[in-house]
């Protein structure tokens, strides 16, 4: 993880005390409502249901033990000693006092950490695969670049006020674990056959009200130019996205507008004036960034099971369906990382404790080299465990409640907070997962169906990505009452969007129509292998579609 | 036009906004539309008084380069301090079109927006109405340092680093 020089740091602690003002004179009824509203959400604060809503960012998804401390005794001193992890590798408190934020934000700045353009209509936290640097299918180590772009990107005097949010994600393994394909900004970092390093730029994708999977606007681009490059798509998004309406203000709509192809020969033309300028990367500033980054000292370790794992994994068996589920291929040889599933049935996803926060602190430092990850999934993950210490850390973990063997099965759902918390959501998320959950708590069963991603989001800002769920439920909101609207056959790599089954069901009538889905699907495999998405693809929606409402019990409402 | 916060101070302003030349002294400092300045160009030229220019957010930096060496000051006018637009306009007309003149924000102009549109090329400011200017002062210094190349400071900072590096600086 980078550390802060005295510099950065310096920033972040201007950036609490312009804060610390704000709020002052905002509370002293010197800035307007309307004028504090963009001045605060630029800090990651909302105002919400219950209270304010801080929005944290954990750049890139890594963090140090101590961090997770802080966040640990920012939870019970001024939460209700819960955090929520988020599905863009931020956490949120969802009961702070305004008053109190200045001070949450000073604190968060002693272990360099912000909550700089958490929110508002700028450039946002950049994420990452939660395995960079440490997966076994990766390329290219990400996090320098994504490094280099938070510092870019925060507080860029020209890009704090765009039409609409920006979000960019990096991703550098063969597999797709940052969602690339459905930001406004995806890079793909490729080494060309030289070995250059290099990013595939996509640019236009994302979920909300109108899903859609980005366009290739340039398939290789050196990485001195990735900055020069980010600007020319900002200054044309800047100039030209729409400002009328906020719902057609994201990039998708101008890429779409304008033509994928008018939009890359804007983008080059704006690039040609900028190309080799002052802001091309220079290799001292990689090398400087990777310097700051602690790098675990990883032992020499024997390659392949050491013995403590191989009886583990004859011995027991939730052993070793949690080792199948939750626990990930390493690049270093005795090495493995553990994802902590945050999706036990009965909490809501993505939630952990101050006490389940320290505790994971300890297990980092004890097993590890003191860094976790955040996942987009809002899971935790323990990068750098040895493999002989996986029994001993698995049964801690059971008892943090944190050891669900349920990662990419159809309980590890992802789940925005919904109408519980959110003034935005149109319906709750939380309970309806909980419901399914409920309903597939039986881990045989869940392990015959498979591997299955079910996303839920609670309002059509798509913030628990159900639109690249296998199956998706949004919740809408029908002349005040709550409903849910089904896809299914959405996926995240390749990305792909889900379709709508057909009507949208009543709250008790979800787990019921999930549960046809699922009927349908087992029914239809022609193997074990063969998962749900591939089932969906192959058969369409109409044997889906035909079961869920010729449910005799699902009472069928229409908008 | 009220008062204009130049160099970080409040001084007078000289321009007068107008919409037409009728009546108007040729020693007037004035400030015209960009229509005005298409149609009049020659007779704008000929007048002994400066000239300025008023540009609203969604107006085009490349069309008004042309006029640009017969200008002694561009506006933006910010109908809302959100929109971002006028920050490209004032790093287009610096960076890449090479205005010289001063470059002023108004409307809703406030110390929150100060920072960012200094380092943008905005040199002049005028305050919405309302403000405090000892207040609003304070908003250029709320940063001490910043990380991108910016019109106030050509060179990022990650290649300041690096001088600082190689004159044996602490970074």
């Amino acid at each position: 993880m980078y550390q802060y020089d005295e510099i950065d740091q310096r920033i972040v602690d201007e950036r609490v005390a312009q804060f610390r003002d704000q709020t002052r004179r905002f509370l002293a009824g010197q800035i307007s409502e309307d004028d504090f509203r963009p001045l605060r959400l630029q800090n990651g604060l909302y105002i919400q249901r219950h209270a304010p809503m801080l929005r944290v960012a954990i750049p890139y998804g890594v963090l140090a033990s101590r961090q997770l401390r802080k966040l640990a005794h920012i939870a019970r001193a001024y939460d209700r000693g819960t955090g929520h992890f988020s599905t863009r590798q931020n956490i949120q408190f969802n009961w702070p006092q305004l008053e109190q934020v200045p001070d949450i934000l000073a604190e968060l700045a002693t272990v360099q950490m912000h909550a700089i353009q958490t929110s508002g209509n700028c450039v946002r936290n950049t994420t990452t695969d939660h395995f960079a640097g440490v997966a076994a299918d990766e390329l290219i180590d990400p996090r320098v670049y994504c490094e280099l772009i938070r510092q870019w990107s925060t507080f860029h005097p020209e890009f704090a006020f765009l039409p609409r949010k920006f979000k960019i994600a990096v991703n550098g393994a063969l597999e797709d674990r940052a969602a690339t394909w459905v930001h406004d900004i995806g890079l793909h970092a490729v080494r060309a056959d030289d070995g250059e390093i290099g990013f595939r730029v996509i640019v236009g994708g994302g979920l909300g009200r109108t899903p859609m999977i980005g366009t290739v606007v340039r398939e290789f681009l050196p990485w001195r130019h990735l900055l020069t490059y980010l600007e020319a798509i900002l200054r044309v998004y800047n100039r030209y996205g729409r400002r009328d309406n906020k719902h057609k203000a994201r990039i998708k709509i101008l890429v779409k507008a304008m033509t994928p192809e008018r939009f890359q020969r804007e983008v080059e033309a704006e690039w040609a004036q900028l190309q080799d300028g002052p802001n091309t990367v220079v290799e001292e500033e990689l090398a400087r960034i990777e310097a700051r980054m602690l790098r675990p000292r990883y032992e020499n370790l024997p390659d392949g099971a050491p013995a403590e794992l191989q009886r583990a994994l004859q011995e027991e068996r939730a052993f070793r369906r949690w080792h199948e589920r939750n626990v990930h291929a390493h690049q270093v040889p005795g090495y493995a990382s553990v994802v902590l599933s945050l999706k036990a049935t009965g909490r809501a996803p993505g939630d952990a404790t101050a006490e389940q926060m320290d505790a994971v602190a300890d297990l980092a430092d004890r097993y590890g080299f003191g860094e976790i990850r955040v996942s987009h999934e809002q899971n935790l993950i323990l990068p750098d465990i040895r493999q002989a210490d996986l029994p001993e850390l698995h049964a801690q973990l059971k008892a943090l409640g944190f050891a669900t063997p349920n990662i990419g099965l159809l309980t590890n759902i992802i789940s925005c907070p919904g109408g519980d918390f959110c003034s935005l959501a149109n319906a709750r998320s939380i309970p309806v997962a909980q419901a399914i959950q409920q309903r597939f708590d039986d881990l045989d069963r869940l392990y015959d169906i498979g591997e299955l991603d079910l996303n839920i989001s609670g309002c059509m800002n798509a913030c628990g990505h159900h639109h690249v769920g296998n199956i998706g439920i949004l919740g809408v909101d029908k002349h005040g009452s709550e409903f849910y609207q089904i896809t299914i056959g959405g996926s995240q790599a390749p990305a792909r969007l889900g379709r709508v089954i057909g009507p949208s069901l009543g709250h008790e009538e979800v787990p019921d129509a999930i549960e046809a889905l699922i009927g349908v699907y087992l029914e239809a495999r022609l193997h074990a292998e063969e998962r749900f998405v591939d089932v969906v693809e192959r058969l369409g929606l109409e044997p889906f579609r035909e079961r869920v409402y010729a449910q005799p019990e699902a009472e069928v409402l229409y908008a | 036009m009220p008062d204009v916060i130049r160099n970080r101070r409040i001084e007078t302003d000289s321009f007068l906004r107008v919409e037409s030349l009728d009546g108007v002294a040729p020693d007037a400092d004035v400030l015209v539309p960009l229509a005005l300045l298409a149609t009049q160009r020659d007779v704008l030229q000929a007048r002994s008084g400066k000239l300025g220019l008023w540009l609203e957010t969604a107006d085009e930096p490349v069309e008004v380069a042309q006029y640009l060496p017969l200008l002694d000051l561009v506006v933006v006018h910010f109908a809302s301090f959100a929109d971002g637009r006028g920050h490209s306009i004032a790093r287009l007309l610096r960076e890449r079109h090479g205005f010289r003149g001063e470059i002023r924000a108004v409307g809703d102009v406030f110390k929150e927006t100060l920072f960012y549109l200094s380092r943008c090329g905005f040199d002049a400011f005028v305050l919405r109405p309302g403000e405090s200017v000892e207040e609003a002062l304070k908003g250029f210094d709320v940063f001490s340092e910043a990380y991108q190349a910016s019109v106030e400071r050509p060179s990022p900072l990650f290649r300041r680093r690096q001088a600082a590096v190689s004159k044996g600086l602490p970074a």
